[in-house]
């Protein structure tokens, strides 16, 4: 009724081939974005950003790098906290070697020397593939985490090996540090989100996108008909761990502000953001977006019902929690093994014929 | 619909509006994960401590106590959660018994002016109060735990610890990395021999650390461990004959969880503390009878009188006699955050003090000042006796190496103090 392309007509290629075809859909995007950016930063205050918001946009950006790697190219990879960590640590660097320059431009660069610790671990995509792969990319997990726990010049020789974000800023408002307000740390992470999936939303439909998805499904196929694999794995190792490298940047300098590397990035991290992206939905930029709002706001949720309002023992709390996620991790693999980006399509299926579904 | 909106409103309107009739002690506290047999027991003292003063005195100067308990299972994301949704309800004073954790609230508290309390844990340099202006360490620190160490064995070699070697086990974190400056100094003044020994986390797996040490023959063993480590270095040490009296723990690494599954094996294994052990002390007869007899023990309430719970108890005797000193200074009984740190920096506890407690000799005696927020640093050593399963003081609270550790001391906060523009404040 309210939901439908009838009526809705296009008189231009480029019309027709936009993100959003149909209009209803068109408006809903620009209302969130106009949510996003024009309300939420003035309702915002620290809670809502440091528990909710802040891991929400920083692991959705993770989650579309991811998204890329695996659910367009095909290729398997555990080593997203270990890219994490890249991008934190090069963040740190250069944030302490160059205090004058903008955070804009340290998270940009962090994010494209992860791309290239990236594409040196993604050459053995060129040999091995699935499990193998999987494996390999395991492999640069714990490579990193150690080395940046072993050698002391990646934490500016601290007698604790931690690293902590000083005071930085944009244009004059600070983004780091304990200073910086709720709404600018928001609206920085929001803004590199905003770039982030625009970026990949563009990039996957266009023809780098159609040859990760080529060498995805079959890659001898693709080889055949003049899929360059090389360039086309690479590629895709490069794109993914800039946006898991801009994230990791993010997650330490705005989101935390002090990291321990085995700690904050280890494995779970890496097993975190896959979960985020099977969850929902491969090959599908919402579902980075619905796969990292569900890991994040879950827990919060069943803490803040279980144990601010019902007033249960903590322990208890946390251990119904571990029961209930992995429950529905369980179930949605079962009923949806698509994720929620497939529910999501569904609905909107639904909703295009009522209500006279026949 | 209108039920459950009435509900969230009324969720919201309790959330938002400050409490202010009560004293509110967050305990970020971890029951779950790897490290919850060490999150437990310091929890459970924590809040028994604070129940007792509520049923016994009702409260402290007679204003009620509320403690929130938020769980982190020893991570940092769900501990700035934690920290983020109780730091509106006015709490006082934050023990995030984390390493990783503490690290990141320093400078929030810092911003947001609340005073935290790592009681043996946490940035050692935050004794230096000039810089870390709402960070507090008493009453000892890790790098006097390593010279407390250090000093324990010169003393049982007479004086001379050269040519000897010492193997330090560490958790290969923030936490175990502290004390490898302070023993390097060490080694250079008193000329013994050190050999540092990552483990990593969790730390199930020590085979090849414990080889090495029988390999190298090592003549003491430090442990800097926590949670599982502990307990599979006891366990590995005993399986290669180290003799355990040789080998010494710091205070995160004596509990009784440690020691016991070795059973008879562990036997003359030592700890550091800052803090007496036991229950031989007149405050556990008013627990038995205000909390424990009551019912209202915090969690299963079996944990009464293990090393760790003394130490929450302890962490909480702190809080509430600082808080008393805030009372005394601003003269109000209602006190804010702000006042609650000025207590904390003028705290001061006397033996006379502890007596009128109920807590004889159950901790060093020290004083904090704007300058020092890490007390006097007194370590003692408790020593495990597997046949009658307890802990024992083998060496009263004891002075550690001042000259060595307040030269690192200043050195590790004038660095942060130049990171983040922070200005002298005492003079």
């Amino acid at each position: 009724m309210f939901y439908r392309e009838a009526g809705d007509f296009k008189t231009s290629y480029i019309d027709d081939s936009q993100t959003f075809p149909i209009k209803f859909d068109r408006y809903r995007y620009y209302v969130v974005l106009a949510v996003a950016f024009g309300i939420i930063p003035f309702l915002i205050n620290d809670y809502l950003a440091n528990a909710l918001l802040l891991p929400f946009l920083i692991y959705a950006i993770a989650a579309i790098g991811l998204n890329i790697l695996v659910g367009y190219c095909g290729q398997v990879s555990l080593g997203t906290g270990g890219f994490m960590a890249v991008g934190a640590y090069a963040c740190y660097k250069l944030m302490t070697a160059f205090p004058d320059v903008s955070m804009f431009i340290h998270v940009l660069l962090a994010g494209g020397i992860t791309a290239i610790v990236g594409v040196l671990f993604g050459l053995p995509s060129l040999r091995i593939k699935g499990f193998y792969l999987a494996v390999a990319t395991l492999a640069a997990q714990f490579f990193l985490v150690w080395l940046f726990n072993r050698v002391p010049w990646f934490y500016n020789y601290s007698a604790s090996g931690q690293i902590n974000a000083p005071e930085r800023d944009v244009f004059g408002i600070i983004i780091t540090g304990p200073n910086a307000p709720a709404w600018a740390t928001y609206l920085f992470c929001l803004i590199f989100l905003s770039l982030c999936a625009l970026i990949a939303r563009n990039l996957t439909r266009g023809t780098t996108g159609r040859t990760w998805m080529a060498i995805r499904d079959m890659d001898i196929a693709a080889e055949i008909i003049g899929v360059n694999p090389l360039k086309a794995k690479l590629t895709a190792f490069a794109v993914s761990s800039f946006f898991v490298g801009i994230a990791g940047a993010l997650f330490f300098a705005v989101y935390l502000g002090a990291v321990e590397v085995g700690e904050v990035f280890g494995i779970q991290k890496s097993f975190l953001v896959l979960f985020m992206i099977i969850i929902g939905g491969l090959g599908s930029i919402f579902g980075s977006f619905a796969g990292a709002a569900f890991l994040v706001l879950l827990p919060v949720v069943l803490k803040v019902v279980g144990a601010d309002w019902l007033g249960w023992p903590t322990d208890i709390v946390a251990h119904l929690q571990l029961v209930i996620v992995g429950g529905l991790i369980i179930l949605f693999l079962i009923l949806e093994p698509h994720g929620l980006a497939q529910l999501w399509r569904v609905a909107k299926e639904k909703l295009r014929l009522w209500p006279f579904p026949h | 619909m209108k039920l459950k909106l009435a509900t969230v409103a009324l969720g919201a309107a309790m959330a938002a509006g400050p409490v202010m009739a009560d004293l509110v002690f967050p305990s970020l506290s971890y029951r779950t994960g790897p490290y919850a047999a060490g999150g437990i027991p310091f929890a459970d003292g924590y809040a028994d401590y604070f129940t007792l003063l509520n049923e016994r005195d009702g409260g402290i100067g007679g204003v009620p106590i509320k403690v929130i308990e938020c769980e982190t299972g020893y991570n940092t994301e769900k501990g700035v959660e934690c920290y983020e949704s109780t730091k509106g309800e006015g709490s006082l004073v934050y023990q995030p018994l984390s390493t990783g954790i503490t690290y990141q609230l320093i400078p929030k508290t810092t911003a947001d002016g609340i005073p935290m309390h790592t009681m043996g844990y946490g940035r050692t340099s935050a004794k230096n109060g000039d810089v870390f202006s709402h960070t507090f360490n008493y009453p000892a620190n890790y790098w006097d735990g390593a010279s407390g160490a250090v000093n324990y064995l010169l003393e049982e070699n007479g004086g001379d610890l050269s040519g000897k070697k010492i193997a330090l086990v560490y958790h290969n974190s923030a936490y175990g990395k502290e004390p490898i400056r302070t023993l390097e100094e060490l080694s250079a003044k008193h000329g013994f021999e050190l050999a540092a020994l990552p483990v990593d986390h969790p730390g199930q797996e020590q085979k090849s650390q414990w080889l090495q040490i029988r390999r190298d023959r090592p003549d003491y063993v430090l442990m800097w461990g926590w949670g599982v480590m502990n307990q599979v270095a006891v366990q590995e040490a005993a399986n290669i004959r180290f003799p355990m009296e040789n080998f010494i723990g710091i205070w995160w690494s004596g509990s009784e969880n440690d020691v016991l599954p070795a059973g008879e094996a562990a036997n003359g294994y030592k700890a550091l503390t800052f803090h007496n052990v036991g229950t031989d002390f007149p405050v556990f007869d008013d627990l038995q009878k205000h909390v424990i007899d009551a019912g209202k023990a915090a969690g299963a309430g079996d944990q009464v009188g293990t090393a760790l719970y003394n130490r929450g108890l302890y962490a909480a005797m702190l809080a509430a006699e600082a808080a008393k000193t805030a009372q005394e200074i601003h003269g109000t009984a209602e006190i804010t955050p702000a006042m609650m740190r000025d207590g904390m920096e003028a705290l001061e506890m006397t033996e006379a003090k502890m007596t009128e407690l109920g807590l004889p000799n159950f901790g060093p005696t020290f004083s904090v000042s704007c300058d020092n927020h890490g007390g006097d640093a007194l370590v003692g050593v408790t020593q495990w006796d597997a046949a009658n399963k307890a802990w024992t003081l083998i060496s009263e609270f004891k002075p550690t190496d001042g000259d060595v550790i307040g030269g690192l001391i200043g050195e590790d906060s004038a660095a942060y103090a130049s990171e983040n523009n922070i200005d002298s404040r005492c003079n």
